[in-house]
């Protein structure tokens, strides 16, 4: 089996102080993984990982080869303008970056395909639309657009359907689906379990420190969230020096 | 008076306003672009401080040799870039924003500016390089305004699409391992140059509202990139048409007529545009049918 992430021992956080704490494992090719956990348990910040934003503090993460442009990265809070003055079939077709570059044409073919993505994601007609005028679910339909474009390997989600209604939900997840009948690799931050336990075959659940990672219905059971819960929130400011995992 | 006299006569007869009218069109092509940019990175007052932060570059220039163009410009381009990078350099490796660290260094370079100025020059050395003399524009002046113009235009050709995805979406930008850092500081320095560009004809002080003022006035009636550029510039050039003929026919200094007339069109396009002014608030059109 091959692996598209393998963690050793990997440590991430923020000013010294944990918010992923000692995670050893992987994400195969082609799994489809949903990310738990509490607020506040280094979900974001795994991804964040994952893609090489942030550094680990200690430990090591492997890529297995994979250069940053293939993997797509769909943020919390995108730090996205949506007054920007852009159209939605522009903001799809930055999709094809790595066709395209700064300077190579947009060609009919890679438009063609975009309005074909902006189809798929419900939007047909849209593409003249300005950003501006759009609901958060609609343009979240975009982002996923921009996505389809993009044909990564490898997709990281950080909440994509946080304050999504319950159609835009069924949609966009039959993407994700899609994307996994595809052999793509999955990651995604999800707090409904109930949708976890119906589509995501692996989970990894976390509360700064490791609970649970393998089969869903192995990793959210009762006594697992129980312990995710008890996770304190706060830094300690007065916290020791971690020695663990060095000899 | 009739209008051929009002309007176009001043032009056929002086070839100081001739030159001045070039000249402002040449500000107004290169400063329409960089303007609308500066206003959709959110970075309005960012132009405000790198024209301030010309100040010491130009008055060293003046010091070494006079009233030199080319040295006065030099001076004047090297200042801003090195409080660009600074500003830019402290945003990037520390977790202070862009506007802190620019109003900082933008403060320290006018200080010392206005130092040398007045240890080493006359008043009116100052009023010159902060009012500038539009009407005193000369040929190599001309050229170098023209130059600065051509050059912003091709330069946003190049980097034209990673300069809008930066601005829309920085983050896509930097996960697809785009040069978003690289883009921005190329920008940075073509607001220099425009700016250097506008402090001969408008001095330090005035230059960035013939930038300013136009994409801020722009945003009331365009809604694409292309076509607010576009706007920014048009507005600039009838503003310093307009005040040319005014600082010609009332006997006002040029700078200040031109940018007063670029203000006036901006409270007009506030209270007026078609798009999102305060008419289209208080005095809606009725609602469509879907």
């Amino acid at each position: 089996m091959t692996t598209a992430f393998s963690l050793h021992d990997v440590t991430l956080g923020y000013d010294r102080h944990p918010a992923v704490h000692h995670l050893t494992g992987s994400f195969a090719t082609g799994s489809l993984t949903a990310l738990v956990g509490p607020n506040g348990s280094g979900k974001s910040t795994l991804l964040k990982g994952l893609i090489g934003l942030l550094a680990p503090l200690e430990g090591h993460l492997e890529r297995n080869g994979l250069c940053q442009s293939e993997i797509a990265y769909l943020p919390q809070q995108a730090e996205i303008d949506r007054s920007f003055p852009i159209s939605v079939i522009e903001t799809v077709l930055l999709g094809h970056w790595r066709t395209t570059g700064l300077f190579r044409p947009i060609t009919r073919t890679l438009r063609r395909q975009a309005e074909k993505a902006l189809v798929a994601v419900g939007l047909d007609g849209f593409g003249r639309r300005p950003i501006a005028s759009l609901s958060a679910g609609q343009f979240q339909r975009v982002l996923f657009a921009r996505m389809l474009l993009q044909d990564c390997p490898v997709i990281l989600l950080d909440e994509p359907f946080t304050a999504i209604d319950a159609k835009t939900t069924a949609d966009l997840l039959r993407v994700v689906v899609g994307w996994h009948g595809e052999g793509r690799t999955i990651v995604a931050v999800l707090h409904d379990l109930d949708q976890v336990r119906e589509s995501f075959p692996d989970t990894l659940l976390i509360a700064r420190e490791p609970i649970g990672w393998g089969a869903t219905t192995k990793v959210l059971r009762a006594e697992h969230l129980f312990q995710a819960r008890q996770m304190a929130e706060a830094w300690d400011d007065r916290a020791e020096v971690c020695w663990r995992g060095v000899a | 008076m009739d209008i051929h006299a009002a309007l176009i006569q001043p032009f056929i007869e002086f070839g100081f306003m001739r030159r001045a009218l070039a000249a402002c069109l040449a500000l107004s092509l290169g400063c329409g672009p960089a303007g609308t940019l500066l206003v959709l990175r959110r970075m309005s007052l960012v132009g405000d401080a790198l024209s301030h932060a010309v100040l010491p570059g130009a008055a060293v220039g003046f010091m070494i040799a006079g009233l030199s163009l080319v040295v006065m410009s030099f001076g004047g381009f090297i200042a801003g870039l090195v409080v660009a990078g600074l500003s830019g350099l402290v945003a990037r490796v520390t977790p202070q924003r862009e506007d802190a660290s620019f109003a900082a260094f933008y403060l320290i370079s006018l200080a010392l500016g206005v130092l040398i100025v007045s240890t080493h020059g006359s008043n009116v050395d100052l009023m010159h390089v902060l009012f500038g003399t539009i009407l005193a524009v000369d040929d190599a002046s001309l050229l170098l305004i023209v130059s600065i113009a051509t050059l912003t235009h091709f330069t946003l050709a190049v980097i034209g699409r990673g300069l809008i995805v930066e601005c829309f979406d920085p983050g896509f930008l930097r996960a697809v391992g785009g040069p978003g850092a690289a883009v921005h500081f190329v920008f940075l320095v073509l607001v220099v140059m425009n700016l250097v560009a506008g402090f001969h004809a408008l001095g330090t002080l005035m230059a960035v509202g013939l930038m300013m003022l136009p994409a801020a006035a722009a945003r009331f009636w365009a809604g694409q990139v292309a076509t607010l550029a576009a706007a920014s510039s048009a507005i600039a050039f009838a503003s310093a048409y307009a005040g040319l003929l005014l600082s010609y026919h009332v006997n006002l200094p040029s700078g200040p007529a031109i940018i007063l007339v670029a203000g006036g069109v901006y409270i007009v396009s506030v209270v007026a545009g078609p798009r999102g002014s305060l008419r289209t608030r208080f005095l809606p059109r009725r609602h469509l049918e879907a």
